[in-house]
């Protein structure tokens, strides 16, 4: 599993208020979700996302409220991978639960910047800045998590399951 | 190794002799909680889990309380999906409008959450219930599908900071005080994945309004959950409210902690958080002259009759002042009708403030006293974001009841004790 994009490049404590206004929760639509992505702190960012794109924030991402739309408007704006120093605990969850990849790395939040090409290999944790050729390791995902996020979440990978069994 | 009094209850449920920090664990659940905004997306995944019913309908709650009574067509449709699922499934605990009130002040009204209880809620607040001496914890809407289906959660035990009590608050201070006094002091992510266990003396000198307030915003500090003792004063909430017996876990004398703080609530002064972060807090003595234009009183956090008390003790006699719009949103039916039997209502009202039925919504923008570009507000509710309560260029001031209703009166962001003096 890997991951490769443009970088988009966030701060400390990016709240799920911001990475989808509580105004726009009355739908629970993905792609409405999406074109709202971001959007009180970063307006350009749903118009410049390509699929495949990296985001990179520093502390405490995705803190606030349990809304897994927050995670799922990241997901379907098309952004592959999320890389922060730490998260919030319930986003970390969410994210993991309906399969958007997300990486603990402080020495790589360190060395990306905004607009820098970046691509992840999931199942050795390795982080390369193609712009700037530094590597950075984070710890990879265990198999199952990987079965689970190719599986599309949580709901597709107890599904799947079920029906090895 | 000893264990904490989160940490007891997890390994209860998970039904081990005992758990320690980092260790992952599958638990029982006791409830499973969601609302209006996330339960739709849970109900939408519930199918994927292969199950054709909710593992006991007696321990699923379903409160349409964020954008209801409902705000627009969008909304109405939530709600809908709501209530179908409940009568597809039986639901014992789906409260419509009319019994609706804020999911975190109902469960406990209700009796649905007692002492040792397990619950998972989709919604963040759902940490409100350490109050009650219950492990509480929010978590996502398929985390509550799973719940729903399974009955069962996975968690990865937390470790803990314990708050050791003393004293007791001073006049116009209280569990909103302390608990925007501790994020201040530990910050937005100073108790990450961690329990924030409240013991102590001074535990015993707080009302279960305060405890539910503290245990409500630990969230906002990052924690898993928040968790008091079950003394006399829960025991006495319990009595009132939960058919239950209380199951009371008590952490053990050689239980490891990350960190201990004391803290003497008698040192605690009037705290307001100021944007964008709840731990961007001033003492009330440090704030300076900040005007505002609306003052919301009522939430999950601060909507109980304690804080409909305080704030009506200040109101009483004195007007809300004239470019200020002031709403009370009291969190139940039962504390609307507490709080108008007490007269309460009668004061609220001649001093120019609205009354609401209970929602969620302006805490976090729904509907009901959304801000335009430029206004400020005091809110005694739980976040202060970017574009919480509104336009991405207003404002939200977090603070107690009493400074809420005194800033009302004043106009600008005042303190409780000078009020004689606007």
């Amino acid at each position: 599993m890997q991951a490769r994009g443009t970088v988009f490049r966030y701060g400390d404590n990016v709240d799920t208020d911001v990475i989808i206004p509580a105004r726009y929760l009355n739908t629970s639509n993905h792609k409405e979700l999406a074109q709202h992505c971001m959007e009180d702190i970063d307006q350009n960012f749903i118009k410049q996302v390509k699929k495949g794109d990296i985001m990179v924030a520093d502390r405490n991402f995705g803190c606030g409220s349990s809304r897994e739309h927050a995670p799922i408007a990241i997901k379907e704006s098309g952004i592959s991978c999320v890389i922060a120093r730490t998260y919030a605990r319930i986003f970390y969850r969410n994210a993991i639960n309906i399969g958007l990849p997300i990486l603990e790395c402080p020495e790589a939040c360190d060395g990306i910047k905004a607009g820098d090409v970046v691509s992840v290999d999931f199942s050795t944790g390795t982080i390369t800045n193609e712009t700037t050729k530094k590597v950075f390791h984070s710890e990879p995902f265990p198999p199952f998590m990987q079965d689970l996020i190719s599986s599309g979440g949580l709901a597709g990978y107890i599904a799947k399951r079920g029906q090895q069994a | 190794m000893g264990m904490t009094m989160t940490q007891k209850i997890l390994a209860h449920h998970a039904n081990l002799p005992s758990v320690r920090a980092g260790q992952l664990i599958m638990a029982d659940l006791d409830m499973v909680l969601g609302n209006d905004i996330t339960a739709p997306v849970a109900i939408n995944e519930f199918p994927k889990f292969g199950k054709k019913t909710v593992f006991d309908k007696d321990k699923v709650a379903l409160v349409p309380d964020h954008f209801s009574p409902n705000k627009d067509i969008k909304a109405a449709e939530q709600c809908k999906c709501l209530r179908t699922f409940a009568g597809e499934h039986d639901i014992t605990n789906y409260f419509d409008v009319g019994q609706m009130g804020i999911e975190h002040a109902l469960l406990p009204e209700k009796g649905l959450v007692g002492a040792g209880d397990l619950v998972i809620g989709a919604d963040s607040h759902t940490c409100t219930y350490g109050a009650l001496g219950a492990f509480s914890t929010g978590v996502g809407s398929t985390d509550m599908a799973c719940g729903m289906a399974t009955g069962q959660a996975w968690f990865k035990v937390p470790s803990a900071i314990k708050f050791n009590l003393t004293g007791s608050f001073a006049p116009y201070v209280c569990g909103k005080d302390l608990i925007l006094h501790i994020i201040g002091m530990i910050g937005v992510d100073g108790a990450l994945y961690q329990s924030m266990e409240f013991v102590g003396e001074g535990v015993a000198n707080m009302n279960i309004d305060d405890r539910f307030t503290v245990a409500n915003m630990a969230i906002e500090a990052g924690a898993k959950n928040g968790i008091f003792p079950v003394d006399e004063v829960a025991l006495a909430y319990l009595k009132e409210h939960c058919p239950k017996e209380p199951v009371i876990y008590e952490a053990d004398p050689d239980a490891e902690y990350e960190r201990v703080i004391d803290i003497d609530l008698s040192k605690i002064k009037s705290t307001v958080s100021f944007p964008h972060l709840p731990s961007n807090t001033r003492t009330i003595d440090e704030v300076g002259e900040v005007r505002i234009d609306q003052v919301v009183i009522g939430s999950c956090t601060n909507g109980h009759i304690s804080d409909l008390r305080q704030a009506a003790a200040i109101l009483k006699g004195r007007k809300v002042a004239k470019h200020v719009r002031a709403l009370i949103f009291p969190a139940t039916q039962e504390i609307w009708k507490q709080a108008m039997h007490e007269g309460l209502f009668d004061i609220f009202v001649d001093s120019g403030c609205a009354v609401s039925t209970p929602t969620c919504g302006p805490c976090l923008g729904g509907h009901m006293g959304i801000l335009a570009e430029g206004e400020r507000a005091v809110s005694t509710t739980n976040r202060n974001f970017v574009g919480r309560m509104g336009h991405v260029k207003s404002e939200v001031y977090l603070a107690s009841p009493a400074v809420a209703a005194a800033s009302a009166v004043a106009g600008y962001i005042a303190d409780p004790n000078k009020v004689e003096e606007v």
